[in-house]
């Protein structure tokens, strides 16, 4: 929609978007260039909520390090849980019974939805309808209930343990699952006819926030971010992990390029997910949630481990360089919106601002996973 | 002192009792109507159903403190809280709720309503220029080329309403309606018609001159933090809460008077205000309504619409309601 303009970069002002402000959804700070209402650059701020993570993964044992997982993206947990401990299981050489991947894929899954139903509200609120947050989270909240039953914990879960899983799923989790998928599929219904297929959110999003193929690759976004733009990657189906292989699902890609693409993918991702629990909870096998032998500390031979899984919001990465110590010798944490975020800049150039924070909603940053 | 003045006193009183009642309950009214649409209670908590929460709200505001910041435009930024709420309490004073309960009724009552809807947008910005506030000035900035973009159509609409009625004064414009349902401007075929474009063009400018979603682009809070009340706090905020409420009230009224027949009801049931409270009250709620189910529009689309699509149409029935006057 904005047409193009020519900018006159001795005319600007700077305004100064976060750490506090409503659109940045966390302590994020954008220090942007703007001429009027039109963007000249916005460069990115980040560090208000840095943790050292990565130090702590150094100077921590292997089990001690497991909880921080949890705390990096608080919104899909589980899948960072499973990518730190699928990079131990491979540098450790540890066998995981069937039943324990399956479990593992049930509950990344389910946070992938439960993740998926945030952003989604919390978009819509971006772009100032604050009803369909509401609906987001009763929904979310019935898998909240889920996995609170089965891990202890509803937002920061501590559940997946080297070569299995801290406990077995029981049958109310097993019963909550399958009254949950019909409940999704008929709420997704309802988002489509009443959010999805609205006039004004089609013209606030479509065309709007082009991002190329050929950006994502400079700037290595991946996820929803890199489907929105016509690249076909997800670690599932290119570098497959744990028991993905045995699904039948789709990737969906869009080659639109705008926000519109990226909020269709996720939209999308959340009915593949479903299909994914679906069939996991058919093919559930019996058996041991943990491996019969396993080692009682986790001392990794010397060497150079990396594991990356799809999280929700994109490719997760782990970087484990062992010396044979207890501890790791460097700990490296790949985060997916630490990437997709810096693309802002170049793409926001010569937009409105608030085509820009639309466009910084259908990015879904999460900024503790950014700081780590 | 003369009968007069006792009477004009008297209005006043009432006028801003009924802007300041409505304004504080709307909020409630709001605030379930939000919870309806989002399925959960709402405020329960003071009094049954919530219903204490305003005067709470009120007692809330008041004792908080006024936090004037540092290097605002002190005379700018006092003066715009006022001139939010003052003009929609004035213009109260003209509008006729039935054939007698009217607190001053003047023959150019049109004329002198849009006059004060006009200081609205004054107020958002001196607001916006006093605050010294990137966020407040863009917000104010936004707000007077919203107010101008839709007081042209809304203006052209209510041209075309008094053409039809020949007056500017409320009364005649409502009386001119009571013969029955089919008489009322927004039925109105014979007399042209688009008149039922005419009351949807209404309607859409009177959302967009009170700054309500999906038009409340000058406290669009995931852009501008809160716009041009982002540095106000106590009852300079409630002034500006309460204003926005009042205009809404003021807007409804006007629609019932100039497109639904005002205090004119399709089959005598009850005395006409409560009629028209009715009538008010439905389009409140479809105010309420449209805010809690759209998301935003952009003010590059906010102002396409109103100079690509608004202004050509109701432009062109103002014509053609001119050529039929003239023909017929």
């Amino acid at each position: 929609m904005s047409a193009p303009i020519q900018l006159r970069s001795d005319e600007t002002f700077t305004l100064n978007v976060g750490p506090q402000h409503p659109a940045t959804h966390g302590v994020l700070r954008v220090k942007m260039e703007m001429d009027g209402e039109y963007i000249y650059k916005a460069e990115t701020v980040l560090g208000y909520i840095h943790r050292m993570h990565e130090k702590m993964g150094e100077n921590r044992t292997y089990a001690q390090f497991l909880p921080n997982l949890g705390r990096l993206d608080y919104l899909s947990a589980m899948a960072y849980n499973h990518g730190y401990v699928l990079a131990v299981e491979r540098a450790c050489g540890i066998e995981v019974p069937e039943r324990a991947e399956y479990i593992r894929v049930l509950t990344v899954e389910l946070n992938r939805i439960s993740s998926h139903l945030v952003w989604f509200g919390a978009f819509i609120m971006d772009l100032g309808g604050f009803t369909p947050l509401m609906y987001a989270f009763d929904d979310r909240e019935a898998i909240l209930d889920i996995l609170e039953g089965v891990t202890g914990a509803r937002l920061t879960y501590c559940y997946h343990r080297f070569g299995g899983v801290y406990n077995d799923i029981d049958d109310d989790f097993i019963e909550g699952t399958k009254a949950f998928i019909p409940r999704m599929r008929k709420a997704l219904k309802v988002y489509e006819n009443l959010v999805t297929k609205n006039i004004i959110l089609m013209k606030r999003l479509k065309e709007i926030g082009p991002v190329s193929a050929e950006m994502c690759r400079r700037y290595g976004a991946t996820g929803p971010v890199a489907r929105g733009s016509g690249i076909n990657y997800d670690v599932r189906k290119n570098e497959p992990y744990s028991v993905y292989n045995e699904f039948d699902y789709d990737i969906p890609v869009y080659h639109e390029c705008d926000s519109y693409a990226r909020y269709m993918v996720r939209m999308d991702e959340m009915e593949q997910s479903l299909r994914i629990i679906e069939q996991a909870l058919a093919k559930l096998p019996e058996g041991p949630i943990m491996p019969a032998k396993k080692p009682k500390i986790i001392k990794p031979p010397v060497g150079d481990y990396y594991q990356a899984v799809e999280a929700a919001r994109g490719s997760f990465g782990i970087r484990i360089v062992s010396n044979g110590d207890k501890n790791a010798y460097r700990m490296k944490l790949r985060s997916p919106t630490y990437s997709n975020m810096h693309l802002f800049d170049e793409a926001c150039r010569g937009m409105l601002i608030a085509d820009a924070l639309a466009f910084m909603g259908s990015l879904d940053l999460v900024i503790p996973e950014m700081d780590r | 002192m003369s009968l007069t003045l006792i009477n004009v006193l008297f209005a006043v009183v009432a006028a801003i009792g009924f802007a300041a009642l409505n304004a504080a309950y709307l909020v409630w009214c709001e605030r379930k109507g939000a919870g309806f649409f989002q399925r959960r209670p709402g405020p329960t908590e003071n009094g049954p159903w919530g219903l204490l929460q305003p005067p709470v709200d009120g007692i809330k505001l008041m004792t908080k403190q006024l936090i004037i910041p540092g290097g605002v435009d002190k005379a700018f930024f006092m003066v715009a809280p006022v001139l939010a709420m003052f003009p929609a309490i004035m213009s109260f004073v003209t509008i006729p709720f039935s054939e007698n309960i009217v607190a001053h009724n003047m023959d150019i009552g049109v004329l002198m309503i849009f006059a004060f809807a006009s200081m609205g947008s004054m107020s958002l910005l001196l607001a916006g220029w006093g605050s010294r506030n990137k966020y407040s000035l863009m917000s104010s900035v936004r707000a007077v080329s919203q107010s101008i973009a839709y007081e042209i159509p809304m203006l052209i609409t209510v041209i075309t309403v008094v053409m039809i009625t020949g007056s500017m004064d409320l009364k005649v414009i409502v009386e001119d309606q009571t013969a029955g349902f089919w008489q009322w401007n927004v039925f109105a075929l014979l007399k042209s018609p688009l008149m039922p474009v005419s009351f949807l063009i209404f309607f859409i400018c009177s959302l967009a001159e009170t700054n309500r979603a999906p038009f409340d682009l000058g406290e669009a809070e995931s852009e501008l933090v809160a716009g041009f009340h982002t540095e106000y706090s106590s009852m300079g905020f409630g002034l500006f809460f309460m204003g926005e409420y009042a205009n809404i009230v003021i807007g409804a009224c006007l629609t019932t008077i100039l497109f639904l027949g005002g205090w004119g009801c399709p089959f005598g049931l009850l005395p006409g205000v409560w009629w028209f409270l009715l009538k008010v009250y439905l389009l409140i709620f479809t105010f309420i309504w449209i805010r809690w189910t759209f998301p935003r529009t952009t003010i590059y689309g906010l102002l396409n619409l109103s100079w690509k699509i608004l202004i050509p149409i109701s432009l062109f029935n103002l014509l053609l309601t001119a050529g039929l006057l003239k023909v017929f």
